[in-house]
């Protein structure tokens, strides 16, 4: 079969617009997470980290909108058109548009929203963004909790495996609203800390946003010096319960189960895990448990949320795209929050950021709705 | 290409009626979506308390995969790989609206866990995936409508790839108002050729 390659790649967040600015940042150890005290998104002051307003209007006018358009679009918008002008590919039959999102447009059903109710269809998010470039073909839309960033990269290459495509689009994005924040907050699942992944003292998430595009792509030409190959992935559920994680790591270890297989690797051959890590007591031990179990307790791990706090819909390709950084530059980079360890069993969380040879290296997330999914990448043959 | 996959079995729950590889299994007089899922389960004589914790969309989906899976006499030790790839309109907006009107009024501010877990839409996989123990692949896709070349494509791809044994399918969509399920099986097993224009024959009829 031939190859799929993850190719041009963009990042919109607090950290920066571009990959390589938010990549630079990262290797400082600047986190994007800050307080924020904003009454209309929560009553209370709560740590995030949110798209800089002014950056964003002016990043979206040079894309020259006729109309108006959500936060979200305009994030999603000018993370896009980054991809779609570097990638130099025309927008033709065989190009896909993929959009993953647990919220979308949510924010609209607000009374005070000045959108029509509308835009809080999903379809419509994708056909906003359909018409705004010109796809040819119509948005599939992902919405998959919190593995759907990472799970439409699967999804991408499942598409170009099948013929349907030979290029794919993909879009991911969600933001910080008042909808999300009060619905964690009645799970008490929100630190009022900054979050401390894998750390003994976790209090829980912090929530954030970015919005992040990638191509996925079966052409070899024209790849960035970042991209790699998807050698394999697996999305499996845990059959356990809908708003916790298995205490076994059960749907998480057959979706790597599924993922080395298809790759036709050992675990062994893993130099680094950017794993889901989201400062949840329950979320944190599951998945030292399903790594365990999988055998990669010695591989270098992190979790980015330290960087960005969990970004929901977006943040599996969020830390896709840092992870091909991160093996372009072959360095790990530090779980930021991360001091004591906080997990029963035994993981190799990255303390300091460092250089370290990465060829190949395992993304996973996990989501509400038993969700997980597991996909391992690696370098092109020189 | 000629598919070497089938359709094994489908069903349906719309316009009051509850039907399973085209036979009418129950059909109830209800106007109101709630009063009909309701008696829908006791007709059908499921037993599963969960089911009245669940919200409409969940609901809708669990009882149309009760009606397909039941059939298929499952050995519940045994690991059955059936993937599950669902699909709707309107996401979760039923019960994100009702998550929206508890934080509306700053003087009346009742989130609730129970609500706000329901507002994404591959909770009702989980739920499926609970009940018949599915530890297999699952996806959860927003289109304008039954989008067969997607259900296809995915289908295809996880039976292809080995990656599954079976895929449950199809379409669960709950909005205000209007509910519509069609769920299908594809496997190696005999039945009708999973092709594009048989899902939708079927979803049609």
């Amino acid at each position: 079969m031939n190859k799929v390659y993850v190719s041009h790649n963009n990042i919109v967040s607090a950290l920066g617009f571009d990959s390589t600015s938010v990549v630079e940042k990262v290797k400082s150890e600047v986190t994007g997470l800050g307080l924020v005290e904003n009454k209309a998104l929560h009553a209370e002051p709560f740590f995030s980290s949110l798209v800089n307003t002014e950056q964003l209007q002016s990043a979206f006018r040079e894309l020259k909108p006729k109309e108006k358009y959500t936060r979200l679009e305009q994030m999603m918008m000018v993370s896009l058109d980054k991809i779609i002008k570097s990638s130099k590919i025309a927008l033709d039959e065989r190009v896909g548009l993929m959009i993953s999102t647990t919220k979308g447009n949510i924010d609209v059903l607000d009374a005070n929203s000045p959108f029509p109710k509308e835009r809080a269809y999903l379809s419509e998010l994708g056909k906003v963004v359909k018409e705004f470039f010109g796809f040819k073909n119509d948005a599939i839309v992902v919405s998959n909790a919190c593995v759907s960033g990472i799970l439409s990269v699967a999804l991408a290459k499942r598409y170009i495996e099948q013929n349907v495509y030979d290029h794919v689009f993909v879009v991911s994005g969600d933001v910080v609203s008042e909808f999300i924040l009060s619905g964690f907050n009645s799970f008490q699942a929100m630190s009022n800390e900054l979050c401390k992944p894998y750390d003994k003292y976790r209090k829980g998430i912090n929530i954030g946003e970015v919005a992040a595009s990638i191509l996925v792509t079966k052409d070899d030409s024209g790849l960035p010096d970042e991209a790699m190959v998807i050698l394999g992935e697996g999305s499996c559920n845990d059959a356990n319960h809908i708003s916790g994680p298995s205490r076994t790591g059960e749907g998480l270890y057959r979706s790597m189960q599924t993922a080395f297989r298809e790759a036709k690797i050992q675990p062994e051959e893993i130099d680094y895990i950017s794993a889901h890590g989201t400062a949840t007591l329950f979320n944190d031990e599951m998945e030292a448990i399903a790594f365990n179990r999988m055998g990669l307790q010695e591989a270098p791990l992190n979790s980015l949320k330290g960087y960005f706090g969990h970004t929901l819909g977006a943040s599996g390709l969020l830390e896709t795209i840092i992870g091909m950084h991160s093996a372009h530059n072959n360095t790990l980079y530090k779980s930021l929050g991360f001091e004591t360890m906080g997990v029963t069993q035994p993981i190799n969380v990255i303390n300091y950021t460092r250089q370290h040879n990465i060829q190949t290296f395992l993304k996973t997330a996990s989501g509400f709705g038993g969700c997980n999914t597991a996909v391992i990448f690696q370098k092109l043959a020189q | 290409m000629n598919a070497p996959f089938n359709i094994s079995s489908y069903a349906s729950i719309r316009g009051r009626k509850v039907t399973l590889n085209g036979q009418h299994l129950y059909e109830g007089s209800h106007t109101e979506f709630s009063e009909f899922i309701k008696a829908a389960y006791k007709a059908l004589g499921v037993k599963y308390p969960k089911f009245f914790k669940m919200d409409n969309l969940s609901k809708l989906a669990f009882l149309t995969a009760e009606v397909l899976l039941k059939n298929e006499n499952l050995n519940l030790e045994a690991d059955n790989n059936i993937a599950i790839v669902l699909s709707n309109r309107a996401s979760s907006l039923d019960t994100d609206r009702a998550h929206q009107a508890s934080i509306q009024d700053k003087d009346n501010y009742y989130p609730s866990p129970a609500v706000f877990v329901y507002t994404l839409p591959n909770i009702c996989i989980g739920e499926i995936s609970i009940k018949y123990k599915l530890y297999s692949e699952n996806s959860f896709f927003i289109f304008d409508r039954i989008n067969t070349d997607h259900l296809f494509t995915s289908a295809s791809n996880l039976l292809e790839t080995g990656k599954a044994d079976q895929v449950l399918c199809g379409w669960v969509d709950f909005d205000s108002d209007s509910y519509e399920a069609f769920l299908y099986l594809v496997s190696e097993k005999e039945g009708k050729p999973h092709t594009n224009q048989q899902i939708l024959k079927l979803y049609n009829t």
